[in-house]
C-alpha cells in the first residue's frame, strides 16, 4: 500500500503554498521599483532624480566666460577669491538667456555692510568698519570699486 | 506588418537590449560622472567665517528650502571665561540675515556653520524603516522623497539636528550636498557663495584635493566624534565648547 494514498489533502495544501508564493513573486515584481537594490536597500533611480534638480547658481567659471573685463579687475584686488554670485545672487537664468534676464545691480550700502560691519564677533584680521562713521550712509561704491575695493591698489574711483 | 523569420531573429535580441536599458531606471544626468570615483565631504574653516549668512541664503535659493527650515545654518558662540562649559549660542533665523553687532566684550566669539555631516555610518539611514534614506556610493546621505513616509524617525536619530519634515511634501528633507551641482563639476551653492572660503567642498577620493594636505597640517575635528558616525564635515580650529 502506497504511503501517499491518503495524503492527497497534504499535497493540495502544499500546492496552495506554492501558488501563494508565485502570486507573491508576481506582485513583488510589479510593486517594487526596478532600481530598488541596485546599489543597496533603496531605490537607485532616486540618485538620478536628485541629480536632475535645476541649477540656480551658475558658478563663477560660467560668469568669467563672458565678463572677462570684470575678472581682470577682480583678480588683482582684495576680492579675487570672492565668487561673482556671492554678491550678485543666483544668476543661472541670466547665464542661460543673457538677453532677457538682466541682473539687478546690488545696493552697495546694504550689500557691503553684510560682511564689513564692525562686530567683535568677527575674526580680528577681517576688514570691518562702522558704516555710519565710515561713510555716513553713502553707497560704498562712491569711493570703492566693489570688484577691487582697496584704496591703495588702484581700486579707488 | 510582415516580419520574416530572419528579421524577427535580428529584432528580438535588439528589443531585449532596449528593454534592459528601460528596466535599469532613469539614467544619470551627467554621463561623465562616475560615483565610484568620489567620496564627498566638506571642510569648514572656523577662523575664516564672518557670519554673513550667504551660505544660508544661497542654500534656500538653490534648493527651494521652505522658510523657517534650514539645510544649513550658522551659529554664533560666545564663550566667556566664567562659563566655558555652556556658552551662549545664537542663530537668529539660521543666521540668514547675519548677526546682531557684538560689542567689544569679555570672552571670545566665533561662528560655526552647520549642515548635514554626510556620515559614513549614519544613524539616520540605519533607522529608516522603508529604505527611503541612504548613503550613495559617492558618500552623500540622501532622502528619496517618493519612498519617504514622513515618520520622522530619522529626524530624531540625527545627532546633529540636520533633518526636518518638509511642511508641504510631508517627507524628511535635508542637505543633498547640492548633488545636482557636484555631479556636474560645480561646487555646492554654499561653497560657491562663501566670500571668505570658510566652506570648501572636498572629495576625499581625489588624491589631488588639497584636503589631504590640510588634514595633515591643521588641527581638524568633526562634531560629536564620540557618536562614531563617521562624519565627513571637517572643522578646522573647532573650539571645545561646540556641541
Amino acid at each position: 500500500m502506497s504511503p501517499f494514498k491518503e495524503a492527497g489533502h497534504l499535497f493540495r495544501f502544499a500546492g496552495l503554498f506554492v501558488l501563494a508564493f508565485l502570486v507573491f513573486l508576481v506582485v513583488r515584481h510589479y510593486v517594487v521599483p526596478k532600481s530598488f537594490g541596485e546599489y543597496g536597500h533603496y531605490r537607485g533611480a532616486a540618485i538620478g532624480e536628485m541629480a536632475a534638480h535645476p541649477v540656480k547658481f551658475a558658478g563663477h567659471e560660467t560668469c568669467e566666460g563672458c565678463h572677462t573685463d570684470i575678472l581682470d579687475v577682480k583678480k588683482k584686488g582684495k576680492h579675487a577669491q570672492v565668487n561673482c554670485e556671492a554678491c550678485h545672487g543666483a544668476l543661472a537664468n541670466h547665464a542661460n538667456d543673457p538677453a532677457s534676464v538682466v541682473p539687478v545691480k546690488p545696493d552697495t550700502a546694504v550689500l557691503c555692510a553684510r560682511c564689513h560691519t564692525m562686530s567683535a564677533a568677527k575674526p580680528k584680521g577681517f576688514p570691518q568698519v562702522v558704516p555710519a562713521d565710515h561713510s555716513t550712509g553713502l553707497p560704498c561704491e562712491t569711493c570703492h570699486n566693489p570688484h577691487s575695493p582697496a584704496m591703495d591698489a588702484g581700486g579707488a574711483k | 506588418m510582415n516580419v520574416s523569420r530572419r528579421q524577427l531573429l535580428i529584432l528580438l535580441p535588439a528589443a531585449a537590449v532596449a528593454w534592459k536599458s528601460v528596466l535599469a531606471g532613469t539614467p544619470e544626468d551627467s554621463p561623465n560622472y562616475k560615483m565610484s570615483d568620489h567620496w564627498w565631504g566638506m571642510l569648514i574653516d572656523i577662523p575664516k567665517c564672518i557670519g554673513c549668512g550667504n551660505c544660508v541664503r544661497a542654500c534656500q535659493t538653490e534648493n527651494d528650502v521652505p522658510d523657517g527650515h534650514f539645510r544649513t545654518w550658522v551659529e554664533r558662540y560666545h564663550v566667556t571665561d566664567e562659563n566655558m562649559v555652556s556658552p551662549q549660542v545664537i542663530s537668529p533665523d539660521g543666521g540668514k540675515e547675519g548677526f546682531p553687532v557684538a560689542a567689544e566684550d569679555a570672552g571670545k566669539y566665533f561662528f560655526v556653520p552647520k549642515l548635514c555631516n554626510h556620515c559614513a555610518d549614519s544613524p539616520c539611514t540605519q533607522v529608516c524603516p522603508v529604505g527611503a534614506t541612504f548613503i550613495t556610493p559617492d558618500g552623500v546621505v540622501m532622502v528619496d522623497p517618493k519612498y519617504c513616509l514622513g515618520c520622522a524617525y530619522c529626524v530624531q536619530a540625527c545627532p546633529y539636528g540636520c533633518r526636518y519634515i518638509h511642511p508641504e511634501k510631508q517627507v524628511a528633507d535635508k542637505c543633498t550636498l547640492c548633488y545636482h551641482r557636484i555631479t556636474k563639476g560645480l561646487t555646492t551653492a554654499c561653497c560657491e557663495t562663501c566670500p571668505t572660503g570658510a566652506r570648501q567642498l572636498v572629495d576625499l577620493k581625489n588624491p589631488k584635493d588639497p584636503i589631504h594636505e590640510f588634514l595633515k597640517s591643521h588641527s581638524v575635528q568633526v562634531l560629536k566624534p564620540q557618536m562614531a558616525t563617521g562624519a565627513k564635515v571637517y572643522y578646522n580650529d573647532l573650539d571645545g565648547s561646540v556641541r
